[in-house]
């Protein structure tokens, strides 16, 4: 696997990571368009709409890349909108329904410490285009847990109900946590081939970073829950599914269509 | 619960601009919040390098009823603007 740095067509192992980290993405990016319009407060919800976009963007650039590294010809809409749930192998938490706004940043929070250490480790990537695209979404990510774990401390360490609110939507999304740090032959492929960062080092890192805020907001860390969610097999949960028919409903109905 | 927040008057240095300027106003729980949604708000088109927030209840406004005592006598001291030197031709740009 020493040769997998290049996009080459076809290389299966490097296709299926790029292509989890884009719909990991782009899934996300999707739950918090589903604020707009609806957050607590104005400035919420273009502060969501501006996380959603960044998102959205770093979905683009890997999902065209997933797609020619596959070499069939699908570019990023094609993987986005004309794939069924089963198909996508974005990581289980991303999907998970925004419920309240606590729940919402429970979730952001959880998946932006794991993305800044994905990224931070991608800068070293041997793979130049998965490297360059890190250089630019660690930026962006960098904001995003600043704007997730401020929310955290002000919710966890803020009234009775909302210290109420963000612990139970930890104890129920801890479980989802799991999935992000347990390695596959794709994970472990790339990894010895220098793509990708070992995910057994991120573990301990992401897992004190989280440590650091859960402290300040006052918030119990979650026993370690078993293995057992596997949308990065493309196994999901209900929730995905309602999520895709409403996301790609236009290009389903009306194909090819632009605006 | 936007009611429920003080209000905020936000000032953006554009990345041309040396000074500050007042762009508007948002709604924030302190001033970490209040610099996080100008960000959010007030550069999402790359408006601004820099920012300053302030409580709106900390500004002192001039009261627009005194506006003529504070104003009109400058309205007849004409001299007081720089229009009436002869500029000598090798300065330029002035």
């Amino acid at each position: 696997m020493s040769t997998v740095t290049a996009a080459q067509p076809g290389c299966e192992a490097l296709f299926r990571y790029v292509l989890r980290l884009g719909d990991t993405s782009l899934v996300l990016g999707q739950r918090l368009a589903e604020w707009v319009g609806h957050s607590p407060a104005l400035e919420e919800d273009l502060g969501l709409a501006n996380l959603s976009l960044d998102l959205v963007g770093q979905a683009r650039l890997l999902l065209t890349y997933a797609g020619e590294i596959e070499g069939q010809g699908r570019d990023e809409d094609a993987l986005a909108f004309l794939r069924d749930a089963p198909a996508f192998v974005n990581l289980t938490l991303a999907e998970q329904p925004n419920g309240d706004f606590g729940r919402s940043v429970v979730r952001q929070f959880l998946l932006d410490a794991w993305q800044l250490e994905v990224y931070e480790g991608l800068l070293k990537s041997n793979d130049t285009r998965l490297a360059g695209i890190a250089a630019k979404a660690i930026k962006e990510t960098r904001y995003h847990f600043r704007f997730s774990s401020g929310w955290l401390v002000r919710l966890g360490d803020g009234t009775e109900e909302s210290h109420r609110r963000v612990q139970d939507a930890l104890h129920d999304l801890w479980r989802f946590t799991t999935e992000m740090f347990v390695a596959d032959e794709v994970d472990d492929a790339l990894t010895a081939a220098g793509v990708a960062p070992d995910l057994a080092v991120l573990q301990p890192r992401w897992s004190a970073r989280v440590d650091e805020v859960l402290k300040q907001a006052t918030l119990v860390r979650p026993a370690p829950v078993a293995y057992q969610w596997h949308g990065k097999h493309g196994v999901h949960t209900e929730h995905l599914g309602h999520m895709l028919a409403e996301m790609q409903h236009l290009q389903r109905t009306y194909p090819g269509a632009q605006w | 619960m936007s009611n429920d927040w003080p209000l905020y008057e936000v000032f953006i240095r554009s990345r041309s601009g040396l000074e500050h300027k007042h762009v508007g106003s948002l709604h924030a729980a302190d001033t970490a919040m209040a610099l996080e949604h100008a960000r959010d708000v007030y550069t999402r088109r790359q408006e601004g390098v820099s920012i300053w927030v302030v409580r709106s209840t900390d500004i002192v406004a001039s009261d627009p009823a005194e506006a003529d005592a504070l104003f009109e006598p400058a309205r007849d001291k004409v001299y007081r603007h720089p229009t009436f030197y002869a500029i000598p031709e090798e300065v330029k740009n002035l």
